[in-house]
């Protein structure tokens, strides 16, 4: 059932970002920070932790989920260490996602010739 | 100058106003209904988000992980295949066809520092690759940083002290 959920609510994750780009002509950066912008906001009033539940890798696949992760370390380290957690706890979380993406985006350079 | 056009034996002016250009571009732009692009971005994106479903339910039923703990091996295994299908060039073809459906998931973050990488390779390891590596993908993560900021802040002064 999960898998249905996945599916359906990070398609309408990404309709969200499609109706940016053709309906509010955002840019594709601009799309990508609003939506981590949104994604940030909806975990700070506490509603994205439920929608994780829900829908599982349908939450934490799309970029909103990486402002999510960024609110979620804060939070956390706010409450483990005091006020310095607001700055300390940032990337906490996200850690997995960027640094995978730097270093593999790294190796591919290493390897690979680029085309065209 | 006077060009023959492809379809009748018309001759148009090239010398057209710039609003005159739009227009006549408009009308030779591959029309791509709104509704078209939103049902690809769905399918597509529904898609990977079910293949990283998938492979999350691997990591908690064979390396027997917490669901929670099991978001961030599947994230990593995600941004390896977008790297992979990015230097083999398929991405790119991916991402032309679903718009947003490839480029809202992770792996289109992942997809944005690979590409810009690759695309700067030419310049060397340092001022190429290592300075514009988060050309593209920079924009994120400094807004969602910024924006973690303030939340964070907002639940230090209204004393919720982090709500999780």
């Amino acid at each position: 059932m999960q898998f249905l959920w996945a599916f359906i609510v990070g398609g309408a994750i990404c309709v969200v970002g499609q109706l940016l780009f053709d309906v509010v002509k955002l840019t594709p950066a601009h799309t990508m920070a609003t939506l981590v912008v949104v994604g940030a906001i909806i975990d700070g009033i506490g509603w994205y932790e439920p929608l994780v539940s829900f829908a599982g890798a349908g939450a934490t696949v799309p970029i909103t989920s990486f402002g999510n992760a960024l609110v979620h370390g804060a939070l956390t380290e706010l409450e483990n260490s005091g006020w310095i957690g607001v700055i300390s706890g940032i990337f906490k979380v996200t850690s997995a996602g960027i640094s995978a993406a730097i270093i593999f985006s790294f190796l591919a350079a290493l390897v690979v010739r680029p085309k065209g | 100058m006077a060009v023959k056009s492809a379809g009748g034996g018309k001759y148009r002016k090239m010398s057209m106003s710039p609003k005159e250009y739009q227009a006549f571009a408009k009308t030779r732009e591959p029309s791509r209904s709104i509704f078209g692009n939103c049902i690809r971005a769905f399918i597509v994106g529904g898609a990977i988000c079910l293949l990283g479903q998938a492979i999350q339910q691997l990591f908690i039923h064979l390396a027997h992980m917490k669901p929670e703990d099991a978001s961030n091996p599947t994230v990593a295994v995600l941004i390896i295949l977008s790297v992979i299908l990015t230097s083999l060039g398929v991405y790119d073809k991916i991402a032309q066809f679903a718009g947003a459906g490839s480029a809202v998931p992770v792996t289109g973050f992942a997809n944005s520092m690979c590409s810009a990488a690759l695309e700067h390779r030419s310049e060397g390891l340092v001022l190429g690759v290592g300075g514009n590596m988060f050309k593209l993908a920079g924009s994120v993560v400094v807004f969602g940083t910024v924006a973690a900021f303030f939340v964070g802040i907002a639940h230090l002064i209204f004393g919720t002290g982090g709500a999780h």
